[in-house]
């Protein structure tokens, strides 16, 4: 049992970045003053906090004042959906979302439908990817506040056609809202959107710090009891350490991104084509092509996920599953039920700048015995 | 998922209640090669999970999925053996 620890689930968090840890200290001596004061400590704070927006406007190429960081990922995806349905509420009171949708997004648009307000599911294909056809449809229909994508999927890695739907948004003059959680650090998000968000523990950064854009000319009013914080955006005194160790750890990713997608590209494909052929009866989900460069998705037939993940854990690999008995409510992954997937047996792996080759071999060399082990079990050899 | 009838008599019928994902898709998977090709098998499953993995595994195995259906106020999942 003493076996090199393998982490594989960096869409979850990814292992903090060197620059982070080091930016991070630093701001622990040199921030912790309220950059709202008017004092030499608060100053400083405030220039370490300007420097961070500006640094980060530059990485996702848009103007500081365009930029807030929140408390998380969530608070964003949360300040991004009824922000903008509250600023436009006078247009209409429907909002447009693709069925794949991180669980923040689909919670805040629970909260819309619940105080009255209509929220359209548009699907997906059997590789995750939205039907344009009826996004377009449903982005023009009358009274339209908001439409939200994913840049890509959280859940199987598929890239979304974002300047495509981009495009039938502006068409329709509906903001287009993108969460971009799993791509910025990564690969490039494409224009054409009005507000994005992000989250740092994806891209190397302290988990509690995310970007919340919103573009000139997009209304949006604060969800939130009144709060000056971040341009009337992120209630509370901002965590200035965490956020300068976000912004540090942003702009190394980004400037890495390239090189990293080559490398962990191929390991990736590597598990794409190697699973298949060595384990039987898997299903590898997700787009094979259009797809973010460090993530893998598969389901093992007649496999339970949670037995899966754990015995995977006892072998020192750390991956994440949709299956329904991995989650908290017992249900399957809203995305792999949107694909029309198995949902059981189902394991994700991400990858990120410390993950190996020698790990992903040494996954690929143990998964057979490992899946074969809990089928004899079960009794479904055969089957 | 509809609340009328199904439109077809089931052959046989397998009774997963209570059982969570993969149990109803194992379940199915046991039972299928016992049936003749034509063979409805009807397998009743109130896990969330069997309303998506039991047309998958229909789709994996090249068997007909004919449908979901609420029998007795329980969901049941229609398969016609295919080959």
């Amino acid at each position: 049992m003493n076996q090199p620890s393998a982490y594989f689930d960096a869409a979850a968090a990814a292992p903090l970045h060197p620059v982070a840890r080091q930016a991070m200290l630093a701001a622990l001596e040199d921030g912790w003053a309220d950059p709202a004061k008017l004092y030499s400590q608060a100053r400083r704070a405030r220039q370490l906090l300007d420097a961070a927006r500006a640094a980060a406007a530059e990485v996702l190429r848009v103007r500081p004042d365009e930029l807030s960081f929140t408390t998380s990922g969530t608070a964003a995806a949360h300040a991004a959906v009824l922000g903008v349905l509250a600023g436009r509420r006078r247009v209409g009171n429907v909002l447009v979302h693709s069925a794949i949708e991180h669980s923040a997004v689909l919670h805040a648009a629970r909260r819309h439908v619940e105080a009255g307000g209509v929220a359209t599911s548009v699907p997906v294909d059997r590789v995750g990817r939205l039907d344009l056809d009826a996004w377009s449809a449903a982005v023009a229909a009358p009274g339209v506040a908001l439409a939200a994508l994913i840049s890509a999927s959280h859940e199987v890695g598929t890239l979304q056609p974002v300047a495509e739907a981009a495009r039938a948004c502006a068409a329709a003059g509906v903001p287009l809202y993108v969460d971009a959680a799993q791509s910025v650090g990564r690969v490039p998000v494409p224009e054409g959107w009005s507000v994005l968000s992000a989250s740092a523990h994806k891209w190397g950064g302290p988990p509690g710090v995310g970007i919340l854009v919103v573009r000139k000319g997009c209304r949006w009013e604060s969800p939130y009891p009144a709060d000056d914080r971040e341009a009337g955006r992120s209630p509370g005194a901002p965590n200035l350490p965490a956020i300068v160790a976000a912004v540090a750890a942003l702009r190394a990713a980004a400037a890495e991104a390239d090189a990293e997608a080559a490398r962990l590209a191929p390991l990736v494909e590597r598990i794409r084509t190697t699973v298949p052929a060595t384990v039987p009866d898997v299903e590898v989900v997700g787009d094979p092509v259009d797809r973010l460069p460090h993530l893998v998705t598969f389901s093992c037939l007649y496999v339970d996920g949670e037995a899966l993940l754990h015995a995977l854990d006892r072998r020192g690999f750390a991956v994440s599953s949709g299956s329904s008995c991995t989650s908290s409510t017992l249900r399957p992954s809203h995305v792999l039920e949107a694909m029309g997937v198995l949902t059981h047996g189902n394991i994700r792996i991400s990858l990120h700048r410390d993950s190996t080759e020698a790990e992903v071999e040494r996954f690929l060399a143990e998964l057979p015995g490992i899946v074969a082990d809990l089928r004899a079990e079960a009794g479904v050899v055969g089957l | 998922m509809g609340t009328d009838s199904p439109g077809h008599t089931p052959d046989e019928v397998v009774d997963c209640l209570g059982q969570r994902c993969p149990l109803p898709v194992i379940a199915a998977a046991r039972r299928m090669p016992d049936l003749p090709v034509g063979a409805v098998l009807r397998v009743l499953a109130d896990d969330p999970a069997a309303a998506v993995d039991i047309p998958a595994w229909c789709r994996i195995r090249g068997q007909e999925f004919l449908g979901a259906s609420t029998v007795d106020g329980s969901p049941a999942y229609d398969i016609r053996r295919a080959r």
